[in-house]
């Protein structure tokens, strides 16, 4: 890590983590009368834990300048172990709070932390923030300087930006347990972590631009097409949804500056722009990389790539008012959510599409290779979701869908079929080749895993599907009097079943990352096959052209 | 088309600008106008604000996640309103930072439940739920009633509302504290400030039943108390077929 960078660049880093702790310390103190107190011990912490690992290799050896000749890849194995990490304890919680909802006596004894509502973040934060987030930066890294052919511009901007990213997501997660939330979904943390992020993500930003512009590739690729607006409109969306007024400096409390129905829109306009441009934008840029490299075939259609690119861009910003059918918002808007919903179908199928097309000439290796087949699962997952996502928006579906386990359903029929499959896909791709592997462990192992993923899927999926509809006709059933035909407590004693089920298929989710985690793992402790070319002789860094899938 | 996007895409400036206006035409035209368009937010003529006790209520409803398994937005559908009373009008939230509409309902909405229940049955479902509803899967919340609220710094958050809109006179910001203690202790002489600042149907009572401290519990109880009842207007108007009932 510390020895891969120039003795400048380890002077500022240790500059950087001084300058970290000092604002713990001064949170800590500032705020020790308020729950900014433990916040600041944890910045504090990282501080302190950031200068004593620069300062133990702040001596060592200082890499030549051959490095320059390579992509810098440590970053990138850094970002993959903590989305693992990160993995485990966001499904951990996830599972255990789905136990909670079948069996709620099975809680811990009367502590605050351990209720269902302050763990329920850490679940959401820990798999879309922690998962999702450090795998999408770490792909970037690798994406962006591939399809570039250019090395990453220096060593210390992305250490800044992976280890800032996850003391955001330690903040936030900290701050949950103690009762820190602003409590906006998905958006939880409070003022100051959003304005750490802010700097993170600018300097990420900034770092991209910068490898873009060291490029040997006249064209930009389209996978960082969609890396590029995930940066952008996340930004955008943050910084606006998060405008708060602070009690006080020294208080971690902060009012929102938006009320009532305006602010409804921007917390759902960011809320469901988070899934376009987090769990969607970025995520197809993996999408556009990984799967054409695994399966050693082309793009199918560039002008389906453009297409698919400026559509979702356009047309998915509009369509978050969907969550506030026949609410308070005006009835204009929701009809503009639900059209631009609907029509977003056609960008939408037409990315799975391309990335599915691309497979023709491939299946075969889709039927023996688990990594390729992660791939093609999550574009399949892709595209039924996206489906449902439509169908979901339209006002009268809405009417039965909103408010119910539906939409349990259908978001982790994304998360866990879309996301984290492709997730899983460009791990395996990714695990051997950086760590100079000749494949995986046991490739057994990651069939195992595909298999328990799969199986987990359809499980929680078909359970809240079946608790969701459930749900929503016992609320609005009449008996033959014309009175509610069922109390709220009927429809909760239905659910009991699924709820089991759905607790149930999260844990296969969740048994199938573990023998990941495992198979990485000892992937990581094998020794290194004889290499087919001696490296370190030869620069990894192609200097022909080269296309994705060739 | 698609030759001028293969120029384009060999510029990464000229792609983020043109990714930034795209990006950003839907959410200017949809969220823009409901800040200037006056029937966004119906009139609610003498609609009070939270008192510092339903304030510090609700931020407990907020820090505990509540609102990830309660909604407080009644829709324009019938069944609705007949389970859970009027549908929710904009501006019953205008004071909202941030609102709690919510998105689920594994319990029940909440937006009507002020007064549904007496301060005793709040109290003993919020400590052990199943007590009370054998069925309910709701995590119990014995703790409130043994934690003592925080009323120091009550003034600072009526301030920071105030800065952002929220109409608390500098009489209100300035007594927040005490004006707290003495919603939940009847029998005291902070109490009489109380209805005076924020009207004679405010509730002063010891919602916990233990006069002497004031608690969470006290809190949260005084925050359920007040939901859908800062205002009337909803019972006002004209509603769907529920409403005949």
């Amino acid at each position: 890590m510390v020895s891969t960078m120039t003795v400048g660049e380890r002077q500022m880093a240790l500059g950087l983590c001084v300058l970290v702790a000092l604002c713990g310390l001064f949170m800590a103190v500032a705020g020790r009368n308020d729950l900014m107190g433990p916040q600041g011990v944890v910045v504090l912490l990282a501080g302190i834990l950031g200068a004593i690992v620069v300062l133990r290799r702040l001596d060592a050896p200082e890499p030549g300048p051959e490095r320059l000749a390579s992509y810098y890849d440590e970053p990138i194995k850094f970002g993959i172990v903590a989305a693992m990490v990160w993995a485990i304890i966001g499904m951990l919680v996830g599972d255990w709070v789905a136990w909670l909802l079948a069996f709620p006596r099975l809680t811990f004894a009367d502590v605050p932390w351990a209720s269902f509502g302050r763990l329920r973040p850490i679940h959401t934060t820990g798999i879309i923030f922690g998962f999702g987030g450090n795998a999408l930066i770490a792909t970037s890294m690798h994406v962006m300087q591939r399809t570039s052919r250019a090395r990453l511009p220096d060593q210390l901007s992305p250490w800044f930006v992976l280890a800032g990213y996850n003391l955001f997501c330690v903040l936030a997660v900290s701050g949950y347990l103690i009762g820190v939330t602003q409590s906006k979904e998905y958006a939880e943390p409070e003022w100051y972590a959003d304005i750490w992020l802010v700097i993170v993500w600018v300097t990420y930003f900034i770092l991209y631009l910068r490898t873009l512009a060291r490029r040997r590739e006249p064209h930009i690729y389209v996978a960082n097409w969609y890396f590029l607006a995930f940066i952008l409109v996340v930004a955008m969306l943050h910084i606006v949804n998060n405008l708060a007024l602070p009690v006080s400096l020294s208080s971690a409390k902060s009012y929102s500056l938006f009320s009532g129905v305006q602010d409804a829109m921007v917390q759902w306009w960011y809320g469901h722009n988070a899934v376009a441009f987090f769990l969607t934008a970025g995520f197809l840029g993996m999408l556009y990389y990984y799967l054409p490299k695994r399966a050693g075939r082309p793009i199918y259609s560039y002008r389906m790539s453009i297409i698919g690119f400026w559509g979702i861009t356009f047309f998915y910003v509009w369509v978050g008012s969907h969550h506030l059918h026949y609410t308070a918002l005006p009835q204009w808007v929701q009809t503009l959510g639900m059209t631009f919903s609907v029509m977003l179908l056609v960008p939408s199928w037409i990315a799975a599409a391309n990335a599915l097309l691309t497979l023709n000439g491939a299946w075969h290796k889709v039927r023996d290779d688990a990594t390729l087949r992660f791939m093609m699962v999550a574009a399949v997952f892709y595209g039924l979701s996206t489906f449902e996502g439509s169908f979901l928006a339209i006002q009268p579906v809405n009417a039965l869908s909103h408010y119910t386990d539906w939409t349990i359903a259908h978001v982790h029929a994304g998360t866990l079929g879309w996301n984290a499959m492709i997730i899983f896909g460009a791990i395996y791709y990714l695990v051997p080749q950086l760590w100079k592997r000749p494949s995986m462990y046991s490739p057994r192992l990651v069939e195992v895993h595909f298999w328990f993923a799969i199986a987990g899927t359809v499980i929680y999926v078909f359970a809240m599907w079946n608790s969701g509809i459930t749900q929503g006709l016992m609320w609005r059933t009449y008996n033959d009097s014309g009175t509610l035909a069922y109390s709220f407590v009927d429809s909760l004693l239905a659910m009991h079943p699924y709820y089991i089920a759905r607790a149930f298929g999260g844990l296969l989710f969740l048994i199938g990352t573990a023998v990941g985690c495992y198979n990485i793992w000892m992937t990581t402790r094998t020794a290194p096959a004889a290499r087919i070319a001696p490296a370190g002789q030869v620069p990894d860094m192609p200097s022909a052209p080269v296309v994705a899938g060739e | 088309m698609f030759n001028s996007h293969y120029q384009l895409e060999r510029y990464s400036i000229g792609l983020a600008v043109a990714i930034i206006v795209v990006a950003s035409i839907g959410g200017l035209v949809e969220i823009g106008p409901l800040f200037t368009i006056q029937q966004t937010v119906e009139a609610a003529p003498g609609m009070r604000v939270y008192t510092p006790l339903e304030l510090a209520g609700r931020n407990i409803y907020m820090r505990e996640g509540c609102y990830a398994c309660h909604s407080q937005m009644i829709r324009t559908l019938s069944d609705e309103v007949e389970r859970y009373g009027p549908y929710s009008l904009a501006v019953e939230s205008q004071y909202d930072h941030p609102m709690l509409w919510g998105s689920k309902r594994t319990g029940p909405d909440l937006a009507r439940v002020g007064d549904k229940y007496s301060d005793q049955w709040q109290v003993a479902h919020l400590t052990d739920p199943r007590a009370v509803v054998p069925e309910s899967i709701m995590p119990g919340y014995a703790f409130l009633e043994r934690t003592s609220l925080r009323t120091d710094d009550l003034p600072s958050n009526l301030a920071a509302l105030k800065a952002l809109g929220v109409p608390y006179s500098d009489e209100m910001v300035h007594n927040a504290t005490t004006d707290a203690y003495g919603q939940s202790a009847p029998d005291s002489t902070e109490a009489q400030g109380v209805k005076a600042r924020y009207g004679d149907a405010t509730a002063v009572r010891s919602f916990d039943g233990n006069a002497g401290v004031v608690t969470e519990m006290d809190a949260l109880v005084a925050y359920l108390q007040v939901l859908g009842k800062l205002t009337d207007v909803a019972h006002a108007e004209p509603q769907l077929q529920g409403d005949a009932q």
